[in-house]
């Protein structure tokens, strides 16, 4: 009788342990460790960044395009990765006669190449699902998204108009999701799979049942709602599959030191940042480990309302408050602006340091970086800013400035699922109606 | 289902239920406030412009048949009612987005996301395994096995016909439970436990779409042929989470089974019963707290620096405050609602205390204001003062804002895209106070249609900081609290009490919402006369709660289910 794989498993379940010691890179690497041995390529991983109140044109965007561009004041902090990252400058939202949704209008354009009409036109499903539809089926979780602001209604990634995907809020629930209890570490030496998973696995075909005979109860609108419920319970098996499956050892694979603590909560800037930091570390192992593909950091929400310990007014307010000072530019707002763009910087350097093949993570992912306005104080949606880190496993080139010229912003959604793998002819629609890609950073 | 155009309705409830037209004009409406012009009129007052935030037909036959999530605390209640307080998982769901004021409406529409499927499993599977471990099952599990390590059906089906009751909030179909048990056996053996077995069969329960969501059933209507009402133990669930914010408990389900809710006094007897119970005070305090959205203090944090004494725990406690002076008014004492305008009586604990400058005593404790202290009612209370203010500094705009939106459920527009209100940061040390500040929004045409109905309510609160201390000067200036709302002039913050005290929008708001809430629908998509009369019920029987309740549960419009229709933008859309 051949020995399977399930009935490895079922023999198991009485609680013994399967050791499998192999030599890591002997077995499953090529010599070069930059593939895995069965000639699948290291996968390229999608991440979206997000923050809010967009920048200010005169001290942001760099004098020089194309490789080796100045760093203005405000991205200054971007002096050690600025190789790693493209800046498109010059990109414009267009509405096309529909009302500028203050905060909205923006990154919804930016994440799904439309328009909204009213404030309760709720996004379509966004870029980051796109893609999550397209290539985050075969790991542990589909897509990841967290938060830097304590608050779980900070998201601009939306499965459909009526299911924003909450965001991981607490740097310590995620890394429980991530490496707690259910983690398999690749490279463990001892495989043991939790023999309480493969019983639950078959309780959710009775739970798949009901949701088919309630499908049959419920309007249209609620059948779409199931359906939802229904996808959910499919990423639960996929979850399950996972942790009884023996994973591929992974060189780039250390699961993090077990948090502790969380941060207080609030949107001060320095408690952010710590989160930022706590969140970005998790989500680079998440991806190293390939427990994801596709993820969203959302640092501050649209319309952010981060604060400054002893300064009594939020970024936000500050941007409508603030009058120009001597220095040419609303001083306060820069400085929210700043702390956002070490953010960043820190965000692409993190994934540089991992070293993954013969390059880096960072060399294997697309980190597609974007905001809600141009110029926040009078909420415009021309000059708008963005950008894109990393090499997406050798497709793109990184380091340039581009200047869009009035271009849709919708181009840059456009390129990225193209790079990603995405057989889309054209994206958005009206006046950001797109088949154009950024060919500047092609390779 | 026919509809009517608001016109018939009119007609009709005139004819029928001879109700003010002025009622029916303000409650056949989400009200608008317009900021279309330098001095827009608002709602309630007599040059109120009301606008119909519906299509201009509306249901007249009951509230649509919902299919609604189960919120974090409905399941932590229900699972602490069956099982005992110890039985709860932390939980925290996705949040859902608020709609026509409520996120109990916004539960009948939000999607599920696979995230969101995730912190189910997980909170079934944690639920489970707390519920049959070694120091629970002989409490919880009515038999007990004839062999700890291996199945026993019989075991088995007692425990999972008894739950699955009273969680599928119906009984389990007969295949059904044969399935669980099934389940239960297989994983009893393979696990070698017969506890683990069982445990798994009840994750696999608590995971059904049946559990986390509340599934309305129609069935014709026997007393309106051509209608449809919602089936008994859809009516029991409606009910229960209503009133009690959890699943029926067992007399409900037998009332429910007897087809006692169907008929008129069984429905009474068992509405008293629930307007009796304790668990009331639970399900107002959901309410409540859903209304005045008292979950933005998840979220609140106030700048060390500038407000030392607002610490962590008093977030926690001033939401604690507020919650407890509302149900201790309207539920304990069966006050007039108006009067959480105007009461000064509270509860305090020692981390409010620091920030209201009393005495500290340990724990919670009733406490009254004497008549001398700037301490009156729901607005002078640090959850309100605070949740609608800058981390370091109070805000006129959101706490005038928020007074009408939540308040008096009008809504203000969102601004326009242009605004640059930099003269606000007035270097001109001669400003000191907010109401010199934000006088800028009155001089420009564009902002002051808006902010004149928003900011003198919010001016009015200026003795309250931005964590809600008091004050009597700003920056060394004297503050000036004196205002009008609504062509009614106030002094200052007793004055605004009074003002929103006898304001007519203030009861009308809440009829909506708790409908709206009990239904789980817009109230724009309630038939509009049968919100006229329970109002008119409310104010004749002088805006007490419990009565309104009642009068809700026991009305046909609350029974009585058709069909959704989409509801328009303007009512699902939140301002959130």
């Amino acid at each position: 009788m051949p020995i399977t794989r399930r009935r490895v498993l079922r023999g198991m379940l009485g609680g013994s342990a399967v050791t499998l010691a192999l030599p890591l890179l002997d077995c499953y690497l090529n010599t070069n460790g930059t593939a895995l041995a069965a000639g699948g390529k290291m996968p390229v991983r999608f991440g979206s960044w997000f923050w809010g109140l967009g920048m200010n044109s005169a001290i942001f965007v760099p004098k020089k395009t194309g490789v080796g561009y100045d760093l203005p004041e405000e991205i200054a902090s971007w002096k050690n990765v600025s190789q790693h990252i493209n800046l498109f400058t010059g990109f414009t939202a267009f509405r096309d006669g529909d009302p500028n949704l203050c905060h909205y209008t923006g990154w919804v354009i930016n994440a799904t190449g439309q328009s909204p009409a009213a404030g309760g036109d709720k996004p379509g499903t966004t870029l980051d699902h796109t893609i999550s539809n397209q290539i985050g089926r075969t790991t542990r979780f589909k897509n990841l998204t967290v938060c830097c602001t304590g608050d779980a209604r900070s998201t601009v990634s939306y499965e459909s108009a009526n299911a924003p995907t909450p965001p991981d809020a607490s740097p310590l629930n995620f890394y429980t999701r991530l490496f707690g209890p259910s983690f398999q570490d690749p490279n463990a030496p001892e495989f043991k799979p939790n023999p309480r998973l493969m019983v639950r696995k078959s309780v959710l075909s009775g739970v798949s049942d009901e949701i088919k005979g309630l499908e049959k109860e419920v309007g249209a609108a609620d059948r779409q709602r199931l359906d939802q419920y229904m996808t959910g319970l499919r990423q639960l098996e996929q979850q399950f599959d996972k942790q009884l499956t023996k994973p591929d050892p992974i060189p780039a694979c250390f699961a993090p030191k077990e948090l502790t603590d969380d941060p207080a909560p609030g949107a001060e800037v320095d408690l952010m940042g710590v989160r930022h930091k706590m969140m970005t570390d998790l989500l680079v192992m998440a991806a190293a480990c390939d427990q994801t593909r596709i993820f969203t950091m959302n640092y501050s929400s649209a319309q952010a309302n981060t604060t400054r310990t002893g300064f009594e007014k939020p970024h936000h307010t500050t941007t409508h408050e603030e009058p120009v000072g001597p220095s040419g530019y609303q001083e306060q707002c820069s400085w929210f602006t700043r702390r956002a763009m070490e953010a960043w910087a820190y965000h692409v350097e993190a994934f540089s340091k991992v070293k993954e093949g013969d390059g880096t993570l960072l060399d294997n992912c697309l980190l597609y970086a974007f905001t809600d306005h141009g110029y926040a104080r009078v909420h415009t949606l021309d000059n708008m800013a963005a950008m894109i880190a990393g090499r997406a496993g050798g497709k793109i080139k990184t380091g340039l400035h581009i200047k869009g010229e009035g271009a849709t912003t919708a181009r840059l959604g456009y390129t990225v699922q193209r790079l990603m793998g995405i057989d889309v002819k054209s994206w958005g629609t009206r006046s950001n109606a797109t088949d154009k890609e950024v060919g500047e950073i092609l390779v | 289902m026919r509809l009517l155009k608001t016109s018939e309705i009119q007609s009709t409830f005139r004819a029928k239920a001879r109700v003010p037209k002025y009622i029916l004009a303000m409650l056949a409406a989400t009200v608008l406030v317009s900021c279309s012009g330098p001095a827009a009129p608002v709602a309630g007052h007599p040059q109120t412009r009301a606008v119909a935030a519906s299509a201009s037909e509306i249901a007249i036959d009951g509230s649509p048949r919902r299919l609604r999530l189960v919120t974090a605390e409905q399941l932590h209640n229900t699972l602490s009612y069956i099982f005992g307080p110890n039985i709860s998982p932390p939980v925290a769901f996705a949040p859902v987005t608020r709609t026509d004021g409520l996120l109990s409406v916004g539960s009948s529409f939000a999607g599920v996301t696979a995230s969101q499927l995730e912190i189910y499993q997980k909170t079934a599977s944690t639920a489970a395994i707390e519920i049959v471990n070694e120091r629970n099952r002989n409490f919880l599990v009515p038999c007990a096995p004839k062999a700890d390590d291996a199945a026993d059906d019989a075991c088995a089906s007692t425990f999972l016909a008894s739950v699955g009751r009273l969680v599928y909030r119906r009984p389990l179909a007969q295949e059904r439970l044969e399935e669980f048990v099934t389940a239960a056996g297989d994983a009893a053996n393979r696990l070698r436990s017969f506890y683990d077995g069982l445990g798994i069969a009840l994750e696999g329960m608590l995971l059904s779409p049946r559990v986390m969501m509340v599934s309305e059933k129609a069935e014709p209507d026997p007393n309106h042929p051509g209608r449809e009402r919602l089936d008994a133990y859809s009516l029991a669930s409606r009910l229960s989470f209503f009133l009690w914010n959890a699943a029926p408990d067992d007399l409900l389900l037998k009332a429910a089974a007897s087809g006692e809710l169907h008929t008129p006094k069984g429905l009474a007897r068992t509405v008293d019963r629930m307007l009796a119970s304790d668990r009331l005070q639970d399900g107002m305090r959901a309410f409540f707290d859903d209304m005045l959205q008292l979950d933005d203090f998840k979220n609140l944090a106030k700048d060390a620096q500038i407000y030392p004494q607002f610490t962590g725990l008093a977030v926690v406690d001033a939401r604690e405050q507020t919650l407890r002076m509302v149900v201790d008014q309207l539920v304990v004492k069966d006050k007039d609602y108006r009067d959480i305008f105007t009461t000064r009586e509270t509860f305090l604990s020692p981390s409010l205390a620091a920030i209201y400058r009393l005495p500290t005593t340990p724990g919670w404790v009733p406490y009254e204001f004497p008549a001398d202290s700037p301490r009156e009612g729901l607005l002078t209370q640090i959850a309100f003062l605070a949740s609608h203010a800058h981390p370091g500094r109070s805000s006129p705009t959101l706490r005038g804002k928020a007074l009408r939106e939540i308040l008096l459920c009008q809504i203000v527009p969102r601004p326009p895209a242009n605004v640059d209100f930099s003269a606000l940061e007035n270097p001109d040390p001669n400003v000191k106070t907010q109401r010199d500040r934000v006088a800028v929004h009155l001089k420009n045409p564009v902002c002051a249609g808006c902010h004149k109905v928003m900011d003198p309510a919010g001016l009015a609160l200026e003795n309250f900081d931005g964590a809600g201390q008091y004050r009597v000067v700003e920056k060394g200036a004297p503050i000036d609290a004196s205002g009008s709302i609504d062509g009614k002039n106030f002094a200052d913050i007793h004055g605004l009490a009074q003002v929103l005290h006898d304001h007519p929008a203030a009861p009308q708001c809440l009829a909506r919402r708790v409908f709206a809430y009990g239904t789980g629908s817009p109230a724009s998509t309630m038939p509009q006369a049968e919100l006229a009369a329970l109002y008119k019920r409310f104010e004749a029987g002088g805006y007490r709660l419990r009565p309104l309740l009642r009068n809700i549960v026991l009305s046909d419009d609350f029974s009585s289910v058709h069909e959704d229709v989409p509801p328009t933008k303007t009512a699902a859309a939140s301002v959130q």
